[in-house]
C-alpha cells in the first residue's frame, strides 16, 4: 500500500518536474522567435519538411476520410429522406473535427516522430553541443525555427484535409450515389458558418500544432543522448501528442461549441 | 610578460561532480599561452568534462575557471558567448553537420558570427579545407566521409573564425596509423604556424607524448602527476608508471570492487 502510494507520488512529481522543464524551455524557444524574422529562410527550410513534406500523407487520408464519410452518412441520412443534406454534415464534421484532430494526429506521427529524431540525433551525435561552443544557440538556431514552422503548416495541413475531404465525400455522394450536387454546395454553403465554423476550427489546428510541435522539440532536445534514448523519445512523441490532441480538442470543442453543455 | 599571464587558461580549485560522483576534487590546471598542452587519464575521469567546463557548458560546483583573464563561471551569456567565439573545439566524432555539406559545415561559423561577403567566405573556407588537405571534398556530404575525414573537416571548421585556442577531444581514438599521423601534423603545425594554444585530451600516449609540451594526468578526480613528457616517463609514482606503460595491474586496480571470491562464490545462489 505504502509502495502504491509511493508510486504514485514519485511519478506525480516526475511529471510535474518534465512538465515545468517543458514549460521553461517553451519560454526559451519563444524567446528566439522575434530574431528569426531576420533570418526568415531558417523557417522557410523547416515550412518545406514539416509542412510540405506532409502534405501527401494528409491529402490521401483526407481524400479516403471523406469518401468513408459520404459512405457511412448517406446510408443513414437516406433512411430519413435527408441524403440531401450529405454536404452540411460532411462539411461540418470535417470542418469542426475532423480536419484538425485527424491531421493532427497524422502531423504527430509524421512531422513530430521526425523532429524528435531529427533534434535527438543532432544531441547523441553532439552536434547541438558543437553549435553551443561555436557560440551559436541551439535553442535559436535549430528549435525556434522548427516550432514556427510547425505552428504556421498545421492549419493549412488542416484546412487541406478538409477540402479534400469535401471532395471526397462529394465524389463519393454525388458520384456514385446520387446525390443532387446543387443541393450538396448549396446546403453545404447555407450551414456552414464563417466564424463558428471555418474560424473555430482553424483556432484548433493553430493550437493542435503549437502542441504537437512543442512535444516533439522537447522529446527531442530533451532526449537521453544515445541510440535508445532517441527511440524511446520518439515513440513518446508521438503517444503524448495524439493524447494532448485530444484531450484539447474535447476542451476547446465545449468552450466553442459547448453551450449545451451548460 | 609574468607567468601568470602567460597561461592563458588557469583553472583553481576546480571541483565538479555528477550527483554523488566526484569527478574533479579541488585540481590545479595551467594552459600555457602558444604550447600544446595535453590530459591525460583513464577512460571516465572526466577529461572531456574538463573541455566542457573550460568552454562553460557545464558549471563547476567550486573553483574558478579563467580563460584569457575572464572567469567563466561568473560571465554572464552574452559575453560568454563572445568568448566562445574565440574557442574552437574538436568533439571526438567530429559533431558535423549531418545536414550540411563539408563546405557548409565549415563556412557555417564564418556565416553566422561575420558579415563576410559570400566571395570571401568561400575564400576562406577553401583555404581551411585546404590546410587539412580536404579541398577537393568540398562537395561531400558528412555520411560519405571516413572517420578520420570527417575529422579534419571538424578541424578545419574548428579554426575557421582563427581561434586563441583550439581544444581537442580523444583526437586519436579509432584512427588508422596513417590519419593518426595526419592529425598529429595538422595539430602540432596549427598550433605553431597559426599561434594558438591547444589543449588534447586523450589516453594515447605514444601520440601524446609526441607532441605535447606539457602533460597533466588525472585520476579519481584528483591530478596525479604533470610535467613534460620526458620528466613523465622517469616518474617514480607507481601510478605514472601504469598509465605510461600500460601495465593491467597496479594503482588501478584490475578488479572491480567486489567480495572476495571466495566469499562469493561460497555464498548462496538465492
Amino acid at each position: 500500500m505504502i509502495g502504491l502510494l509511493q508510486n504514485i507520488g514519485r511519478s506525480s512529481i516526475g511529471f510535474l518536474e518534465r512538465t515545468g522543464r517543458a514549460t521553461l524551455f517553451f519560454l526559451r524557444v519563444l524567446a528566439g522567435v522575434p530574431a528569426l524574422m531576420l533570418q526568415f529562410r531558417l523557417v522557410l527550410a523547416q515550412l518545406y519538411s514539416v509542412g510540405v513534406l506532409s502534405v501527401l500523407v494528409i491529402v490521401v487520408s483526407g481524400l479516403t476520410v471523406g469518401m468513408v464519410l459520404g459512405l457511412q452518412m448517406y446510408n443513414t441520412l437516406a433512411k430519413f429522406g435527408a441524403a440531401s443534406s450529405l454536404g452540411p454534415v460532411i462539411a461540418l464534421a470535417l470542418v469542426r473535427e475532423l480536419g484538425p484532430v485527424v491531421a493532427a494526429l497524422l502531423f504527430a506521427g509524421r512531422a513530430g516522430s521526425a523532429l524528435t529524431a531529427e533534434i535527438g540525433l543532432m544531441k547523441a551525435t553532439e552536434q547541438l553541443s558543437g553549435m553551443e561552443m561555436m557560440a551559436v544557440d541551439p535553442v535559436r538556431r535549430i528549435v525556434a525555427p522548427r516550432l514556427v514552422a510547425g505552428i504556421l503548416s498545421m492549419p493549412l495541413l488542416a484546412a487541406m484535409f478538409s477540402a479534400v475531404g469535401v471532395l471526397g465525400g462529394y465524389l463519393v455522394g454525388v458520384g456514385m450515389l446520387g446525390v443532387d450536387a446543387g443541393a450538396y454546395w448549396a446546403q453545404m454553403q447555407a450551414a456552414v458558418d464563417w466564424r463558428g465554423d471555418v474560424i473555430n476550427g482553424i483556432i484548433k489546428s493553430v493550437f493542435f500544432g503549437m502542441i504537437v510541435t512543442w512535444i516533439a522539440v522537447f522529446e527531442g532536445y530533451d532526449a537521453v543522448p544515445t541510440t535508445e534514448g532517441v527511440s524511446r523519445a520518439t515513440t513518446r512523441t508521438v503517444v503524448y501528442a495524439s493524447l494532448a490532441v485530444l484531450l484539447f480538442d474535447f476542451m476547446l470543442t465545449a468552450l466553442m461549441f459547448g453551450d449545451t453543455l451548460i | 610578460m609574468s607567468a601568470v599571464q602567460d597561461d592563458i587558461v588557469v583553472i583553481r580549485d576546480l571541483s565538479f561532480g555528477f550527483g554523488k560522483r566526484v569527478i574533479f576534487d579541488r585540481c590545479n590546471f595551467a594552459f600555457k599561452r602558444g604550447k600544446v598542452t595535453a590530459i591525460m587519464g583513464p577512460s571516465g575521469t572526466g577529461k572531456t568534462t574538463l573541455l566542457r567546463l573550460i568552454g562553460r557548458q557545464v558549471a563547476p560546483r567550486a573553483g574558478s575557471v579563467v580563460v584569457d583573464g575572464e572567469d567563466v563561471t561568473r560571465l554572464p551569456r552574452a559575453e560568454l558567448y563572445e568568448l566562445r567565439k574565440r574557442l574552437g573545439m574538436l568533439f571526438q566524432n567530429g559533431a558535423l553537420f549531418t545536414g550540411l555539406s563539408v563546405f557548409d559545415n565549415v563556412a557555417f561559423p564564418l556565416r553566422e558570427h561575420t558579415r563576410l561577403p559570400e566571395a570571401m567566405i568561400r575564400d576562406l573556407v577553401l583555404l581551411k579545407l585546404q590546410a587539412v588537405g580536404l579541398r577537393g571534398a568540398r562537395d561531400m556530404m558528412p555520411a560519405q566521409l571516413s572517420g578520420g575525414m570527417a575529422r579534419r573537416v571538424a578541424l578545419a571548421r574548428a579554426i575557421a573564425l582563427d581561434p586563441m585556442i583550439v581544444m581537442y577531444d580523444e583526437p586519436f581514438a579509432g584512427l588508422d596509423p596513417i590519419t593518426m599521423g595526419v592529425i598529429m601534423k595538422l595539430i602540432r603545425m596549427f598550433n605553431d604556424s597559426l599561434g594558438l594554444t591547444s589543449i588534447i585530451v586523450s589516453h594515447d600516449v605514444q601520440e601524446v607524448s609526441a607532441i605535447s609540451d606539457y602533460v597533466y594526468l588525472i585520476s579519481g578526480g584528483k591530478v596525479i602527476g604533470e610535467g613534460t613528457p620526458a620528466e613523465l616517463e622517469i616518474s617514480k609514482s607507481p601510478w605514472v608508471r601504469q598509465f605510461l606503460h600500460a601495465e593491467p595491474d597496479g594503482p588501478v586496480a584490475f578488479h572491480y570492487p567486489a567480495p572476495t571470491l571466495a566469499d562469493d562464490l561460497l555464498q548462496d545462489a538465492t
